[in-house]
This record gives structure tokens, C-alpha cells and sequence, in this order.
């Protein structure tokens, strides 16, 4: 602050408040609507004060089927993208932080070669290549499974570039020092480098826990077996389901469900988040 | 790099290799088989194919729909990289400028990032829907009677809203950090001049901030391309009448639901280069100097 205006500082309050308001809002009423009974949220204007109706509309979602959704249980839908979600992220994270370590601290023919075809999946996101990859998967017999929800998204280029720029700035009298004492590249690996990228590896997995979490494309694909569906996907066949209108307080409270695992991650690792956030995309 | 480093013959190949192979299977070879496909037409039954060259390509381009979808695209990706920008901007900079309760305006400002695209198109569409929405039935007070089912415009603005919302805290957290590394001595050596806040945001803060701002732009439109097709697909389904059908939406139902593999395999190969061209540039642009 430069200098001191109260009037400013009132005013920047403000806007910082109507602005926090309006991301809130969708926030809020979605809440509301997923603690009244559907009665209530047939025509406008619906109720803007939550009702009493929220555990009883939890639990139907959480254990209950939904019609025009298959009859999946939300409950299901959850483990399903928690599986998903998990697997992206360990997975990712496991995958190039290997790869990483060996591109830097080996000489092997083709490093570089191996580097920029990792690079190339950068440019290559799901949405520009559905129809081929989509038969690659049908091909290997990974329609409707945990395996085909996640080992196609794996590969990242930017966490082995983030991994990449973190061993490089690991001094090289570590590796010396190491090797001095006696240790070889698994020992070296495994006992300093992994725990001096535990930082960078909390970020990642935030990061990447919300990728996984959200897809929605990939799931839709290749889930014709209800009981694979994620929950964010899961959310459009509510919506869309044909011929009937959405039952608005059950398909909130799936919205409801849907978002609190990342959004419970971002608060409470804000600080990874943060730094997770910044350094991906560097 | 490094002046010693490890020697084995087989090891480092093992350590690239689950990278290496996930990459070679689910990505070169399905985006080769894309490029492959775009040159070849085949009738719906996957019987026959014949070679066609550049024809799929010129097909496209004589198609008023598919012009119309780049041009949908176009207006959707700078209407919310625009509305979601300028609203974080302005949020930031007041962040920036409150010394009490800075935290906690972040804290509340940040989480809408974790919400999936799709969510944040079923919110909206909720609010806006033209039975209970809460919105339209405001609307419908002021005298507009709002309906995205009917009414292109209406779903465009529903569908950039939503998108934009959701892109809020991303561009917020970026700004915040851009405006923090910016030197306060700056900033009070031309108060001492006698700028005031204004002057100072248009010829100080502003300039100083073109690098991220470049770089949210960037990444603002490569989220608007691709990230977006869960909120669209959850929501407006592309119509009414095609009306907000963006490129990443017909690759799919083109490919999907039309069955036209040539087309839709052409698509993805602009699509890529559309990718390619705006990785470029970010590399480019953003490697060089972004200040956080």
C-alpha cells in the first residue's frame, strides 16, 4: 500500500466481497437446492434457505440408484473416481518421475529422442485424437474397466519436465558424494533423491488428483457398463436423462458430492496446491 | 548438465520405458493413425477405404457448419478468456491492495477451480433453467424472457458464463502472484510524482503485468478449446441448432454419433495443429520471462 485511503480500502472490500459472492453463488445454490424435497424445486422461484430435507436426499443418492442414470448407487460413482483419480495421479507421478531420473542422470543413445516424444504429448490432449485412441483401447480389451479409465492418461509430459527441472537443480556433489559411499543409482534414487522431491511430489498429486477427479471425456467413452461410471459423468445421464425432467434436489446433491473431494484437496493442501499450480505450468 | 553421470546399459531404458511405451500406444500411435485416417474415406461400415489425399480436408472447408463451428469457437474462446480475465484482474488487484483479510479472500476465491467443467455447466445450467432457475425467473422479472433451449444466444452466454466462472480462480491466483513480484518501490516512486491509482495501474501495474497476462491468455484459449467439452456436452448438447457446437464438440458427435471417420479423423488433425501452434507460442512466449 502506497498510501492510505479508506475510502479506497472500503471500496476494495466491496469488490472483494460482490466478487467472492458471485463465485459463491452457484456454490450456494446448489447446496440449497440438494436440501429440499423435489416438490419444492419444480417451478421458479425456488427456495433460497436450505430445507430439511438434507440427510434424507444425501443418503438416497449415496446408496439409492437414480433413474435415467443406470441405477448406480452415487456411492459407486464415488469409488469409481476415486479410483480413477488416484491412479492418474500415483500413476503419473510414479511413471515420469523414473523417467525424469533417467534422463538426467544417464547417458544413453536416443536421450534426447526419448525426451522430445514425451514432449510430444503435450500436444496431443485426449479431445483431439477420441476416435483412434478410443479404438486402441477396444483393441486391447480395456473397455469398461479401472485399467482403461486410467493408463491412457498417464503419460504426462509436464510432470517429467517438472521433475526434470527439479534433478537438475540437485547439486551434482550429491551423486558423488553418493557414490563415494558406496551407493549405486537404485540406493541413490530411492534415498536422496525421492525425499528431497517430497514438495514437488505433494503439489503434483494435487494437481493431478484434480485432473483425474474431473475427466469426463474419456470415462463417457469408454464406460458402456454403469458400474464403471464417474461421478462427474455420471451427473450428465441425471441431467439428460430422456423424457422426463431432472430430479433437480438429486442431481444438486450429487453435484454436491461430486465436488467435495478436490475441492476438500485445494483447501486443505492450499499451500501445495499453490505451488503445484504455478510450477505445472512454468 | 552433468559431469558424471551414471553408466548401465540396461537400466535407463527400464526407467523411460513404462513412459516411453504408454506414450508409443496411447498417444503417437492413435494421433498417426488420426493423421492417416484424415486422408482416407470409408464408407459407415468400416468395408472399404479409399485414398482421398487433401479431399476430406477441402470438404471441410467448402462446409458453412464447419466454418461456423471455428467461428463458434473463436467467439467462445476470447468471450471467456476475456470476461474470466478481466474480473480476476480486478479482483486481484484489490486483493493486492487489502492489507487485512488477503488470505482469506483467496481461500474463498480459489477452491471453484476444483470444480470439473461439466459440474460448472450443470450449476449454471441449473440457475438458468427456464422453469426453477433462479436467474431466469430474475430475468423473466426484468422483462427478458431467458431460454436456453430455444434461443442460440442464450445458450452461448449460459455456456461462456459457466466456462468462465470456473476458469476465475486459475487467473486470480496468477494475477495475484504477478502483481506481488512487482517492485513496490516502483509503485511509490510514482506516487511520489503524483500518480494516482489509476495512472499508476494504466502505466505501471498494467505493463508490468503483460507477461502473465500473455501467458492466462494462452492458456485461457487452449481451456476454452479443449477443456470445455464436458461443460458443453452436460449442458447445451452443441444446440440449439448448433449454436454453441465448438470444433472439440464435433470432432466427437461427428465422429461418435455421424460415424463420418474421414471427417471427423481431419478435424483432429486441425485440431493438432491449432494445439501445436499455441504450445509453440506458450513455449515460446512464457519460457522467456513470466514474472511470478
Amino acid at each position: 500500500m502506497v498510501e492510505n485511503r479508506p475510502i479506497l480500502n472500503a471500496n476494495s472490500h466491496i469488490l472483494l466481497l460482490l466478487g467472492v459472492a458471485v463465485t459463491l453463488l452457484p456454490i450456494w445454490i446448489t447446496f440449497v437446492a440438494s436440501t429440499h424435497a423435489s416438490e419444492e424445486l419444480l417451478r421458479a422461484p425456488i427456495p433460497m434457505w436450505p430445507g430439511d430435507q438434507l440427510w434424507q436426499n444425501y443418503a438416497e443418492v449415496l446408496s439409492g440408484g437414480i433413474t435415467g442414470a443406470g441405477g448406480v448407487p452415487v456411492g459407486v460413482m464415488m469409488l469409481n473416481s476415486l479410483v480413477m483419480a488416484l491412479s492418474i495421479a500415483i500413476g503419473k507421478i510414479a511413471i515420469s518421475i523414473i523417467a525424469a531420473y533417467a534422463i538426467v542422470y544417464f547417458r544413453f543413445p536416443f536421450r534426447m529422442g526419448v525426451f522430445w516424444l514425451i514432449f510430444v504429448t503435450l500436444m496431443l490432449p485426449v479431445e483431439v485424437r477420441i476416435l483412434p485412441t478410443f479404438k486402441v483401447v477396444a483393441d486391447l480389451g480395456m473397455l469398461n474397466s479401472y485399467a482403461g479409465l486410467s493408463i491412457p492418461l498417464i503419460a504426462s509430459a509436464t510432470a517429467t519436465f517438472l521433475f526434470r527441472q527439479f534433478f537438475m537443480t540437485v547439486p551434482k556433489e550429491m551423486v558423488e558424494a553418493a557414490r563415494m559411499d558406496g551407493a549405486g543409482p537404485v540406493r541413490f534414487f530411492i534415498d536422496v533423491l525421492l525425499p528431497l522431491s517430497r514438495t514437488n511430489i505433494a503439489a503434483l498429486f494435487v494437481i493431478l488428483f484434480i485432473y483425474g477427479w474431473n475427466q469426463y471425456l474419456w470415462p463417457l467413452l469408454i464406460t458402456t457398463d454403469e458400474s464403471y461410471y464417474t461421478v462427474v459423468m455420471g451427473i450428465q445421464r441425471m441431467v439428460s436423462a430422456a423424457e422426463q425432467l431432472p430430479v433437480w434436489n438429486h442431481v444438486m446433491a450429487t453435484a454436491m458430492l461430486a465436488m467435495l473431494p478436490p475441492a476438500l484437496i485445494v483447501i486443505l493442501m492450499q499451500r501445495q496446491f499453490i505451488k503445484g499450480l504455478i510450477e505445472t505450468e512454468k | 548438465m552433468n559431469s558424471s553421470p551414471y553408466r548401465h546399459r540396461m537400466l535407463p531404458w527400464l526407467l523411460v520405458l513404462p513412459q516411453l511405451a504408454i506414450t508409443l500406444v496411447f498417444f503417437i500411435w492413435p494421433a498417426s493413425q488420426a493423421l492417416w485416417q484424415s486422408v482416407l474415406r470409408e464408407d459407415a461400415w468400416g468395408l472399404s477405404q479409399e485414398f482421398v489425399g487433401f479431399e476430406n480436408f477441402a470438404d471441410l472447408f467448402a462446409d458453412p457448419l464447419f466454418l461456423e463451428s471455428f467461428r463458434i469457437t473463436f467467439v467462445f474462446s476470447f468471450a471467456v478468456a476475456a470476461l474470466s480475465m478481466v474480473l480476476s484482474l480486478l479482483l486481484a488487484i484489490n486483493a493486492d491492495r487489502v492489507v487485512r483479510g488477503n488470505s482469506t479472500y483467496r481461500t474463498l476465491l480459489i477452491w471453484p477451480y476444483a470444480i470439473a467443467p461439466a459440474l460448472a455447466g450443470v450449476l449454471w445450467f441449473f440457475m438458468f433453467n427456464p422453469t426453477v432457475g433462479i436467474l431466469s425467473w430474475l430475468l423473466k422479472g426484468a422483462g427478458y424472457d431467458w431460454n436456453h433451449h430455444a434461443s442460440g444466444t442464450d445458450a452461448m452466454l449460459l455456456v461462456i458464463m459457466a466456462a468462465a466462472w470456473k476458469q476465475i480462480s486459475y487467473n486470480f491466483l496468477f494475477f495475484l502472484a504477478g502483481l506481488q513480484a512487482i517492485p513496490k518501490s516502483l509503485i511509490e516512486a510514482a506516487a511520489i510524482d503524483g500518480a494516482g491509482p489509476v495512472r499508476r495501474f494504466w502505466s505501471i501495474i498494467l505493463p508490468l503485468l503483460s507477461p502473465t497476462t500473455f501467458f492466462l491468455l494462452v492458456v485461457n484459449v487452449v481451456y476454452a478449446f479443449f477443456d470445455t467439452f464436458g461443460l458443453i456436452h452436460a449442458t447445451t448438447e452443441g444446440g440449439p441448432a448448433g449454436a454453441t457446437q465448438i470444433l472439440v464438440y464435433k470432432v466427437y458427435s461427428d465422429g461418435f454419433v455421424g460415424l463420418d471417420l474421414g471427417g471427423s479423423a481431419a478435424q483432429s488433425v486441425i485440431l493438432m495443429t491449432i494445439v501445436i501452434a499455441l504450445t509453440v507460442v506458450q513455449f515460446r512466449y512464457v519460457e522467456r520471462k513470466v514474472a511470478y
